[in-house]
Parts: C-alpha cells; structure tokens; sequence
C-alpha cells in the first residue's frame, strides 16, 4: 500500500505502483484541475508540487509519491488567492485555459526558489510549459506583477 | 452526474428558468445565408431560437449557444445580449447550451460568432428591455419613450422613479413581444459593455482548476477507454489476439469497432477497444493488444515524394478560377519574367486538450458531455453511427482546451458512444498525444508556383499563380482533388491592381483525413502571395511597404465577378473588400513598428505581411534575429481592422495567441509520412512554439471602426508566417519559400 499527502490530507492507494500520479489524481480524487496533455513530460500540464518542487504528475509514478507531500491546482490556495493567481487574473492570461494549471504550478515553484525572476529565467523556467492559445507574454506579465519585478 | 455547466437535459428551460421566468425567443442568423435582416419587418424572422430569461429575482440568465475554446465568445455573446437589455453584468448568469438545432449554427469555426449573430443578440437584448420599458410605462401612465432600461431598472427620468427589472417580469411576461419596428434599440454610444474589456466569464475556475473540460467531464459507473486504430487510412483488420490486454490489472473486456469507410467524413475509425478501470489501465492494456493490419491503398503514401509530385503538378496548367486580361500573352512579350515555387508541409491542430468526450447509450438515446466545437454534428454523426434519430442524441458541451478546427469534427464523440452501446455502461474517450497527431485531420500540405511579368520599376504586368492542395472537400467526396471553397481563402480575392491576372487551382489526391485548421488555406495562400511580393520587391530593390501599398492601389471597394473570379470568391455584400481598409493596417503596422527608421544590420530585420480572412484586415511586422541556424523573435506589431469589436482585451488576446501559432507554423511545425503512417506522435518531434522560442513581445492595435464586425480568432493567423520569413530574408539574405524556416537555416 501507498501512502501520501495530498492538498494537506492523508491518503492510501493499493493499484498498480507503475500507475502515474497524474491518473490517480484525475481518476481517483477527481482532482481533474491537474491536465493531461502528452504522457511524456513534454508540455506541463500535468505539473503539480511534489514536496514543494514542481514535478510532472505524467511521469512521476505512484511509488514515486509515495511518502510524498503532493500539492495540486486545487490546494495551492483555498479560494484563489495565491499571487500568481490573483496576477493571473489581473493580466487576463487566460484563453483556453487548460494549460494554466501546470502554468500557474510551475510559476509558483520558480518564485519560491528565485522571488524576483530575470526574463531569461522565467523563459528558462517557464519553457517546458507549452501553451498553444500563445499567452506567453502574459504570462511573463503576471508572473512579474506577483513577484513584483518590474514589468 | 457531475455537471461541467448547469444545463443538464432536454427541454432545459424548465430547468433553468423558473416558472416565473420572462424568457424571450429571438430571431436566429443561420450560419448559412436564409439570415434575417435585422432591420425587416417581416414578422416571419421571429422564430425560436437564442433565449435569454430573466427570473423575478432580477436573475439574467443568457445562453451561449456556440463552443468557448478560447477565444471568449461565450463571455462576448452574452455581452452583446445584456448591453442592449441593459442589464447589470453582475447579475447575469451565462448557461451553456446542448446542441440544438433551434439554435441555429452551433459550429464554432470560421470565426463567425459574433458577425453571424451580432444582429439578433442585439435584438434579444434590446426586445427585452422594450418590454420591460412598456411594463413600467403602463404601470405608472407615462409614455414608453420616457422611460429607459438603466442597469437592471426602469427609470423615469421626469418623475424620479424606478422599478427593478425583477419586480417587473411578471406583468412584462404576459405582454405581448414588440413588433420588429417598436423594438428600441441603443445607438452606439450609449454601449455600456460593447467595445469594453472585460473578463472572461470562467476566470475564476481557469486560475484555480475548477473549470471543466471535456477530459473532466464524469458519468456514474462510467468505464475508460483506449482504442488502436487503423495505422492507414482505409487499413482493414486482419487479426486481433486480445489475450494479453486482457490480463492487465483493471481492464475489463476489449471490443471491436467498424473501420470507418471513405469518405471518411465524421465517422469514428474503428478497431480494438480496450475497456478499463481507468485511463491508465486502458492505455496498458492498449500496449498489450497484438492487432494486424491489411495497409490497403494509401500504404504507399510518402509525404516526401507527394511533395515532389505536388511541385509538379504546380507547374502545370490547372483550373482556372479567376482570369483578366491576356497572362499567357503578356509572358510571351518577352519582358522580365520573375517566377518561384513555394511549399508548406501537413501540421497537426495539438490543442492542449486532447478529443475527449464521454457518452451513454441508454434506452435507445444518447447522452455526452463533449469539448466540441459543433454539438449539432455530434448529433447527426451519432446518431446515424447508432442508427437512432438526432432528436435522441443529447449533447452538452463543455468547455474546450483549445479546438483550433479539430474539435469540429466529433468521431471521437461518435466512438465514445458506439462503445457505451457495447458495454452497457457510459465510456469516457480520451485520446492520447499520440493518438491525437497520428489521426489527425491534418491541414493539408500544399505547392504554389507564382510567375510575374515586371517592368523595370517591378510593376507587374501579368500575375500568375497557382496552388496544388488535398482539399478538405475529400471527406465528403473521396475522390475531390480541387480546391473549391478553400480558394476563396486568400486566393481568388487577391486584392491586386494587376492588369493581366490569373489565378488557377491544380489537382491532388488526399491519402490521410484532411480538415480545416485556425485560418486554413489562407495559411499556404498568404504564404505564397505575400512572399513573392517580397521577392518581386527584392528584384526591384524597392521598399517592402511602399511597394506593396503599390499593388494594393488607390482605395477602392473591389467587384471580384468584375475583376474575374468564377469560383471560390467572397460574395458577402455586407463586406465588401474595401481596399483603403487593408491599406490603412499596413501605414499603421509601419507607424508602429518604426519601420521607416529601424534598418537591418547585425541579424537583426523587419519583415512585413498583409492579408484580409474572414472579412478582418490584418498587417503584421516581424522583428527577427537570425544567426546562424538560430532565428529569434523579439517582437511583432500587429494592426487589424476587425470592423466593431465586442471585447478589445480577448480580441488583442487572439491576436497575441495567433503571432505564437504562426510562429509555429513559419518556424517548425511539419507533419511527415512513410509508408502511409504519420511519423510525429507527440511535442519531441512535433514541436510547438514554448516561451523561449514565441515571439516575445505582440503589439496589437485595433483600428476603431463601427463597420460590421468581422471574425478575430483566425485572421491573426495567416500574415504571421510570410513577415517572419520576409524578416529572415532581410536580415540573413536567405529566401524562405518552404516551411518549416528551421529546416531550411540548418
């Protein structure tokens, strides 16, 4: 049996160790505010903090969890409060939106290791995350607005 | 179950609406022409459709009745509706609506949301407030036109008083609906929400992860499905062993699907399902399926050697679909004669949410919850796929993660059901990256040759150009190889002052599902045209702008039946091609992006592109970075005209997203075949434009314009690709005339 910290609670999960985190938290929890976007690592949607570092839930197996502090969309702030998503919607980042989870998620995983970010490290940070709405610039606008770097 | 949106059934209004709810039916452009004119009288144009209600609360509740994928039509439809009710926006409610043919068009693609329906919301909106004016007019005795809808109230200016739409929805129900000439409509200027930014009406549950997509969508007791499909279009199935899926910890059972046969339209591909627990146990047991395959025809498909036979055929006499003057004459004299071939790769649509939908087939009816882009063809796709009738197919639609033309098609919503009849359960359909870019429709590759007779200050005398593309016409046709409508997409509607001018189409046969993606054959077609205007202008060493403002002409509003075009040409006489529109953007992007003073030097240049689509002008500048294999792009200026806008921020917005798409068609996307399969299967070797390789900065000015509003989600699109590849050229010296660039630099 597996067991991790999920949003702050205690959970126990006996199916297939090999499972990604990504299904358990979409399938099993209905935590579905974490996306599915490629299975390999490649666009981030599926990033969620895995004892506070930013990690892809698509990759990272359920024995990889296991022990873990796991923090999704849906627990980063109790009613949307977070910086990021109040600069978030400030900029009115958002098209689509479905890529802003693993967005937002990454974004506050960088600014708890760098406060006040450089372009070039946001763009390094930032560039696994792929939206194809092309918000990137706002992006860029919002994460400067909450780590209050000059724009 | 667990409802993205409140609508939840049939016959919603029941729902949604209280008993005592006021709910007005409002006239319905179609998409497809028998559009009401606003402005008739012709009682017969009142017809059910659009509805907006208003509960006894002062609860307004509007339905969106088209796809929100981003673009923000489900925020700026109900915006058009509550400014003519005048209608406080902090009490308005927006419900999703199921497919419904009552709606009229419900297919959310061509960038047509608000211009088809910009008149009739307007008159929902402003009928609605008529009667609750007259309600209140009669209760206190005044005439009506002393009394004016304000901000959810009636307002009497002259005696001070006011009621409060609530309170006045009981009595105004009972009026009877005004005629179409007593219906008071706002003037322009007193838009309280028109032409105002505002916030996307699910900013709140985007930022936090509460808004539901298509993949989020749940049914009780719902199973999870992955499917192997056909490798080849048109592949038949020889064999299946099972045997191993089957003992995957929680699958459950595999069943067969019918292989879909040509023309291939909306239909689900067929082949092996393997049900599951959960998504992860399908997609493991999927691995495990042994499934051989009969090729069929399209095995000998190479996409490099369709490349060399579309080339050629390119250079060879086509169908004519607009001709003026004597070209071949014109050539033949003998002057200077410039002439290039040009070619675009396949590309895959990739939204970031994947097709996923779930479905039930429960006592001969069909329930989904889709991201779909056209509820109304899932009705009429499942319905004929189940053999039951459309009216027995309920679809709701989610929000969707992205769209971009896929989401159009609904086979996937098709294969959902079909297994929920096989399964006696509601299946859940997602499909993988993987599935997503090798089943694609894929925009289709594409060849242009284009030949110009010049004088010596690069005028040209005659103009020819042709284009070879698989047209989206196959899936309905399987033999079609000419173009057709798609020609009208920024080929026959070159907007050229050129005396001897000929526009031809030649033919190309599909091997894989080709479909419409963000701007379609205005992609290749704005590529070609506008590039060779660079070239012409390159080969006279004349200025980029001046000389394309040169072959635009003088202002004036172009007859294409006067100037030739027997096919494919627009013919909407609400939006004539009105070349001072198009020359406007291009002096404007030039103001903008300092293109008199900024010259090329250290890599370092600008480009510049124009292109009218979807009835909006478009002029964009690139800034581009080129050294050595690396191409980078600090900025874009970008100046439309789009005719009246709804919501300025989103349309930016659009523009802004449309810069990084065309970025990624200009700088690497290519869809490759061998052996009749698609050789890309997800972002490694299908990449698309991340933050470090975007465009960094888009500068969007929106031309203020009270014409009638034309389309923003797709014209952004096409002029992006030929500025930066004209950029390239201008800082590099390296003619760009195939995409991906990257391919070519390296």
């Amino acid at each position: 049996m597996i067991q991790m910290t999920v949003n702050g609670k205690a959970m126990r999960f006996e199916g297939d160790p090999e499972m990604p985190l990504l299904w358990y938290l979409r399938d099993e929890l209905e935590l579905t505010g974490t996306k599915f976007g490629c299975g390999m690592g490649l666009c981030g949607a599926c990033t969620v903090h895995v004892n506070g570092e930013a990690a892809r839930s698509c990759l990272t197996t359920m024995q990889a969890a296991a022990g873990k502090t796991i923090t999704t969309i849906e627990g980063l702030s109790s009613q949307g409060e977070h910086p990021l998503q109040k600069a978030w919607k400030a900029c009115n980042v958002p098209q689509c939106g479905y890529c802003q989870s693993g967005q937002i998620m990454q974004a506050a995983a960088m600014l708890r290791s760098k406060p006040k970010p450089s372009d070039r490290e946001i763009d390094d940070q930032m560039q696994g995350n792929i939206c194809r709405c092309g918000t990137y610039q706002r992006i860029r606008r919002a994460i400067k607005m909450a780590a209050g770097v000059q724009a | 179950m667990t409802a993205p949106h409140e609508v939840s059934r049939r016959g919603f209004l029941g729902r949604i609406f209280s008993a005592g709810a006021l709910v007005i039916a409002a006239p319905l452009a179609t998409k497809l022409g028998a559009q009401p004119d606003a402005t008739s009288a012709d009682g017969k144009v009142w017809q059910p459709g659009v509805y907006l209600g208003i509960e006894p609360d002062g609860t307004v509740k509007i339905v969106a009745h088209r796809s929100e994928m981003g673009t923000g039509c489900r925020t700026g439809l109900p915006m058009i509706v509550a400014d003519e009710l005048e209608a406080d926006w902090a009490r308005v409610q927006v419900i999703q609506a199921a497919g419904d043919a009552k709606y009229g068009s419900q297919d959310t693609d061509g960038s047509c949301s608000v211009r088809d329906f910009y008149d009739a919301l307007r008159a929902a909106g402003a009928s609605a407030r008529t009667m609750l004016e007259n309600t209140a007019a009669a209760k206190w005795g005044v005439p009506a036109e002393e009394c004016a809808g304000q901000n959810h109230f009636v307002v009497h200016a002259k005696s001070g008083r006011k009621l409060a739409y609530g309170d006045l929805v009981a009595a105004a129900s009972a009026a009877p609906a005004p005629a179409r000439n007593d219906i008071r409509f706002k003037s322009p200027s007193q838009f309280r929400y028109i032409g105002k930014d505002m916030a996307i009406v699910d900013l709140d549950g985007l930022v936090t992860g509460k808004a539901a997509f298509g993949i989020d969508a749940r049914m009780p007791g719902m199973v999870y499905a992955a499917i192997e499909r056909p490798p080849v279009m048109g592949s038949a199935l020889k064999t299946c062993d099972d045997a191993a899926a089957k003992l995957v910890k929680g699958v459950k059972q595999v069943v067969m699907l019918d292989l879909a046969k040509p023309p291939y339209g909306f239909q689900a591909l067929g082949g092996a399902a393997v049900i599951a627990d959960n998504s992860w146990a399908a997609l493991q047991g999927r691995k495990k399926l042994k499934v051989e395959w009969d090729l069929g025809e399209h095995a000998g498909y190479e996409s490099a050697a369709y490349r060399k036979t579309m080339l050629d055929t390119a250079r060879q006499p086509g169908r004519v679909a607009r001709e003026t003057g004597n070209v071949d004459a014109e050539f033949a004299k003998g002057g200077k004669i410039v002439e290039a071939s040009y070619y675009t790769p396949m590309l895959a649509h990739v939204a970031m949410e994947p097709p996923a939908a779930v479905a039930e087939f429960k006592d001969g009816k069909v329930t989904a919850w889709a991201a779909t882009q056209n509820p109304q063809a899932v009705q009429e796709t499942v319905a004929h796929a189940l053999g039951i009738h459309k009216e027995d197919v309920l679809c709701h639609v989610t929000l969707l993660g992205g769209g971009f033309g896929r989401k159009s098609k609904p086979d996937y919503v098709a294969e959902a059901a079909l297994l929920s009849k096989q399964v006696g359960k509601p299946v859940k359909i997602v499909w993988s990256r993987e599935d997503d870019i090798r089943f694609d429709y894929f925009h289709s590759p594409a060849a242009l040759y284009m030949k110009a007779a010049v004088d010596e200050k690069g005028r040209p005398s005659a103009w020819l150009q042709r284009s070879v593309f698989p047209p989206i016409a196959m899936l309905f046709n399987a033999n079609e190889q000419y173009g057709g409508f798609q020609l009208g997409m920024g080929w026959t509607d070159l907007p050229y002052v050129i005396p001897n001018l000929r526009v031809e189409n030649g033919p190309a046969k599909a091997q894989v599902r080709i479909g419409w993606l963000r701007s379609v054959s205005n992609i290749y077609h704005a590529f070609g045209v506008q590039t060779f205007t660079d070239e012409l202008a390159a080969a006279a060493g004349r200025d980029r702008v001046e000389y394309l403002l040169e072959l635009i002409g003088q202002p004036r509003i172009i007859d294409f039946a006067k100037e030739g075009v027997k096919q494919g040409g627009p013919d909407n006489p609400k939006y004539p091609f009105d070349t001072g529109r198009l020359r406007k953007v291009i002096e404007l992007a030039a103001q903008q992006s300092g293109w008199a003073n900024k010259k090329a030097g250290n890599g370092r240049a600008l480009g510049i592109a124009a292109h009218r689509s979807f009835l909006t002008y478009v002029a964009a500048v690139a800034e581009v970075e080129v050294h050595g294999g690396e191409i980078r792009i600090p900025r874009v200026d970008v100046v439309i005209d789009a005719g009246r806008v709804i919501n300025p921020d989103r349309v930016k917005a659009q523009f802004e997203g449309a810069a990084v798409f065309g970025a990624s068609i200009a700088l690497m996307g290519e869809i490759t075949a061998a052996g009749g399969q698609i050789q890309q299967s997800n972002f490694d070797r299908y990449p698309v434009a991340r933050m470090n390789e975007a465009p960094v900065e888009t500068h969007v000015r929106i031309v203020e314009s009270d014409a009638a509003p034309a389309g923003v989600g797709e014209p952004g699109v096409p002029p992006i690709a030929p500025a930066i590849c004209n950029a390239v050229f201008a800082a590099a010296g390296k003619r760009i005339r195939e995409l991906p660039i990257k391919k070519q630099l390296s």
